[in-house]
């Protein structure tokens, strides 16, 4: 009864959001399912119980009175996952300094943001939400489940990586940015560099001041008035990379950069999760197939700015080819909803697959988040994050019908239209009362 | 030397394969066995389509083919009209942030003696990319203040500007002054400010046509002092002729209304673009007689309450209102797009032959060369796309495009890079 009366005032405050089904439970019926890591099921099943995926198959028997979602002609994916947008922020760059992994997005974060429910209107159900690319260090980076109603602390994912966002290029030298305020250091690509050297360097002298005073407090012969070093947030942060317990995710568009960041990865030790946007990623194809490193791109956008002027749209595909793993992401929160479309061209260019183009969107993304255990494939085990297409969703002519996350359908298209119908048919009555009256 | 005469072989037969072939120079070429989309007509299921000229000599089922024709084998591919762009950047923006390589637009307010196509770089990496995917036709737009200059049309192809203009001007282009978006909070002073921008451009159309009363009467009366050469004025005067269309790039209901009013009051010969909210209002669009240029459907719904796909089903509404319409990609980097565009209306209700036509035969029609392209016709120009599939689908390869019945180079700035970075993998 609780549960129902929330959901009801989480219906009246949303009136364009659909209704949610309160229970964790569905049976997803007699669609096309592609899972993504385990072929495609044609006529197949879903079944999900608690919010996990319970069975996916052919002629699953329907537990008593669970929710049906007849899928017939349609085609039945994973929840798609954004690797690399600002959506539901509340702020997306500190640019009070060129230094800030203290900042941690997870701060900032805006359950009410209605770009969750447009995320939601294109299949997506978990989203990397960073910190933007103005500072060579930027802040810690969240990745977030698209639980549209519900408060930012439920949508977190505990199970994702802890990321430290990094940008090189033109950004953080405020190339593009003239006449907005005094310059600062950094304004170039060896500042930007030495910049995040000098950090790193510091950050480990941090350690070392923290290891030989804890050291010393073990030690018998040690003064009793021993004085710890200063607790320094930014620090620890960079510590936190250097002790492996957080990755790094990079803004980088140039290949020259790009390497340059990696030889830091080693003189530091500390690990690239990917590199984000890399237009010349298909130059240094190899390097970053031997260095394991992933790459989070678009699928062509370019020539906005002269660093991503050669972003050639066979990136994604080249890339893959070479063994790097890619995945396509948005950087918008109007794009987001059209991630199948951007996926869909690496067939185009570069002639991958069905199932490879949509790797993009889902087990790759959900890999370079550290979420693939959870997430990016329809297999059991797995949370029941899933998107419905009218047609195959690397069709041009598609469009997302439903989108569920835990078991819980999110958004959904015929809702969406019976609502909208009948906010038109009340439109309608009232202007002919009014009309009436006017008379 | 022997390695010399290779590679002038080699070269000498790439320029025949990749370069520009002239249906002209060698007579007709033969495009057989394509199932054939005319756009105007019934489709073909395998056909034949005869160039000559640079023209469709011939087209159909059972078409004799010329002794001594080139014949291109194009079995399993699928024959298009190339697809026509209603409003892009092509040539004028190169690199965004780039000042330097952005010439679409001028500063000030009234620019009609501007001509895009006289700031057309032939050289742009975009032009080849958007000509890969089957884009053979393109309305250049410059854009900024009130009237922003003339928008003209082009091929894309070409080594010089002059080469690539079919016509210098088509629509003059005015950005039609709109009515903020929170004009509840802020009632009387933007209204007051845009009907005062609109009393603008009528009292500059009410001076040309006095102008050009008074350089009439000075031709008639040579006592008549002749006015002094007003450029503005001088460029207005095919507007107010109506041989020149205006393209009043416009978005919400209300706004779309007054620019109804205002193209009425002028008696204006206009094509709208952008009409975000044109579905509000498709009543009157219809009625107004006013085609309509979509612009990138790759955007927000500009009001939340309209529903999250209100820009995708505005096309629908709007073709089913009859409007006469046409899709455009709004870009230059991003040009090739134009099909998706189209593509997404017709996943949101409008039919898929009517999302074609709006990359084809409707521009044609909207901008007055109709009779020229826009379907594959005999005696139309031969922009001819041959494809693996639907052409407006992400996966679908574009084989060939001819451009004025001559086979263009699909080679573009991505493939160069690609191959060249293929070398080092």
């Amino acid at each position: 009864m609780k549960r129902k009366i929330i959901g009801l005032i989480v219906c009246l405050c949303f009136a364009f959001a659909p209704g949610f089904s309160s229970a964790q439970d569905l049976l997803i019926k007699n669609g096309t399912i592609l899972t993504i890591t385990r072929g495609t099921i044609s006529n197949g099943d879903v079944l999900v119980v608690d919010g996990i995926i319970k069975k996916v198959g052919k002629d699953i028997k329907a537990p008593k009175g669970i929710k049906i979602v007849d899928a017939t002609g349609k085609y039945v994916i994973p929840g798609i996952i954004d690797s690399h947008t600002h959506i539901a922020l509340a702020a997306t760059n500190e640019m009070g300094n060129a230094i800030t992994p203290e900042v941690k997005m997870r701060d900032v974060l805006n359950a009410e943001s209605t770009s969750i429910y447009t995320a939601l209107s294109g299949g997506v159900t978990m989203v990397h939400t960073m910190h933007g690319s103005g500072n060579p260090i930027g802040g810690e980076n969240i990745v977030i489940k698209m639980k549209w109603g519900k408060t930012s602390e439920e949508m977190i994912v505990h199970e994702a990586y802890r990321t430290l966002k990094f940008a090189l290029g033109e950004n953080p030298k405020r190339a593009n940015f003239s006449g907005a305020g005094t310059p600062r250091y950094p304004q170039s690509r060896m500042g930007v560099n030495a910049i995040i050297r000098r950090e790193f360097k510091k950050a480990k002298n941090y350690m070392e001041q923290w290891d030989r005073y804890l050291n010393a407090k073990k030690s018998k012969k040690s003064a009793k008035n021993l004085i710890p070093p200063k607790k320094d947030l930014q620090m620890e942060q960079l510590a936190d990379m250097m002790r492996g317990k957080m990755w790094a995710r990079c803004h980088s568009y140039r290949a020259d950069e790009t390497l340059e960041f990696i030889k830091l990865s080693k003189e530091f030790g500390f690990k690239i999760a990917a590199f984000e946007h890399i237009s010349e990623a298909f130059k240094i194809a190899k390097e970053l197939a031997e260095e394991g490193i992933g790459i989070s791109i678009f699928a062509d956008s370019w020539a906005y700015k002269v660093e991503a002027s050669e972003g050639i749209a066979y990136n994604a595909a080249f890339c893959t080819q070479q063994g790097v793993l890619v995945s396509i992401n948005s950087d918008s929160g109007e794009k987001i909803r059209r991630l199948f479309n951007e996926a869909a061209k690496s067939m185009k260019y570069g002639g991958l697959s069905e199932e490879e183009a949509l790797k993009l969107i889902t087990i790759n993304a959900a890999i370079q988040l550290g979420v693939d255990k959870i997430a990016g494939s329809l297999e059991v085990g797995k949370h029941g994050d899933i998107a419905v297409f009218s047609e195959h969703p690397l069709s041009a002519y598609t469009l997302c019908e439903m989108t569920i996350v835990e078991g819980e359908i999110c958004f959904d298209r015929a809702q969406y239209l019976k609502e909208r119908k009948e906010k038109e048919k009340k439109k309608k009555e009232k202007e002919t009362k009014k009309k009436g009256g006017e008379k | 030397m022997i390695r010399k005469i290779l590679a002038c072989v080699v070269l000498v037969l790439l320029c025949a394969s990749f370069g520009l072939v002239r249906g002209e120079d060698s007579g007709v070429i033969a495009i057989k066995g394509a199932k054939i989309i005319p756009v105007i007509g019934e489709d073909i299921q395998e056909g034949i389509i005869l160039i000559k000229d640079g023209k469709i000599a011939d087209i159909g089922a059972n078409v004799g083919i010329p002794s001594g024709a080139i014949s291109i084998d194009a079995k399993g591919l699928t024959a298009y009209p190339g697809m026509i762009d209603s409003f892009c950047y092509l040539g004028l923006q190169e690199i965004g942030a780039v000042r330097a390589t952005v010439d679409s637009r001028e500063t000030g307010r009234f620019n009609p003696q501007v001509k895009a196509v006289e700031a057309i770089w032939p050289d742009s990496m975009h032009i080849p990319i958007s000509r890969s995917n089957g884009i053979t036709t393109a309305i250049v737009v410059c854009t900024g203040g009130l009237i922003s200059g003339q928008s003209g049309m082009i091929r894309l192809v070409g080594w010089t500007p002059e080469e690539m203009v079919i016509k210098p001007s088509v629509a003059m282009y005015i950005q039609f002054p709109s009515i903020p978006r929170f004009r509840r909070q802020t009632q009387t002073q933007p209204r007051e400010q845009t009907s005062k921008q609109i009393e603008e451009l009528k009292d500059i159309l009410n001076r040309a046509r006095y102008y050009q009363k008074r350089k009439e009467a000075a031709q008639k009366d040579t006592h008549l002092p002749l006015p002094e050469f007003d450029e503005k004025l001088e460029f207005l005067l095919p507007v107010v002729n109506r041989q020149l269309p205006v393209m009043i790039s416009v978005y919400a209901d209300k706004d779309i209304q007054a620019a109804i009013q205002f193209v009425k009051d002028e008696n204006l010969k206009a094509i709208f673009f952008g009409v975000t909210e044109g579905w509000k209002v498709a009543g009157d669009l219809k009625k107004s007689g006013i085609p309509v240029v979509f612009g990138s459907l790759n955007a927000m719904p500009p009001k939340w309450e309209d529903g999250y796909d209100s820009i995708y089903r505005n096309p629908g509404i709007l073709a089913n209102a009859g409007v006469k319409f046409a899709f455009s990609s709004q870009s230059s980097s991003a040009a090739k797009d134009l099909p998706y565009h189209a593509a997404k209306a017709a996943a949101f209700g409008l039919d898929k032959k009517e999302a074609l036509k709006g990359v084809t035969i409707y521009p044609a029609q909207i901008f007055g060369v109709d009779d020229m392209m826009g379907s594959l016709e005999k005696g139309k120009v031969a922009n001819i796309v041959l494809a693996d599939g639907d052409i407006l689908e992400l996966g679908t390869n574009i084989k060939y495009v001819f451009i004025d019945g001559i086979q263009t180079d699909l080679s573009n700035r991505y493939t160069e890079l690609l191959e060249r970075y293929k070398k080092r993998h």
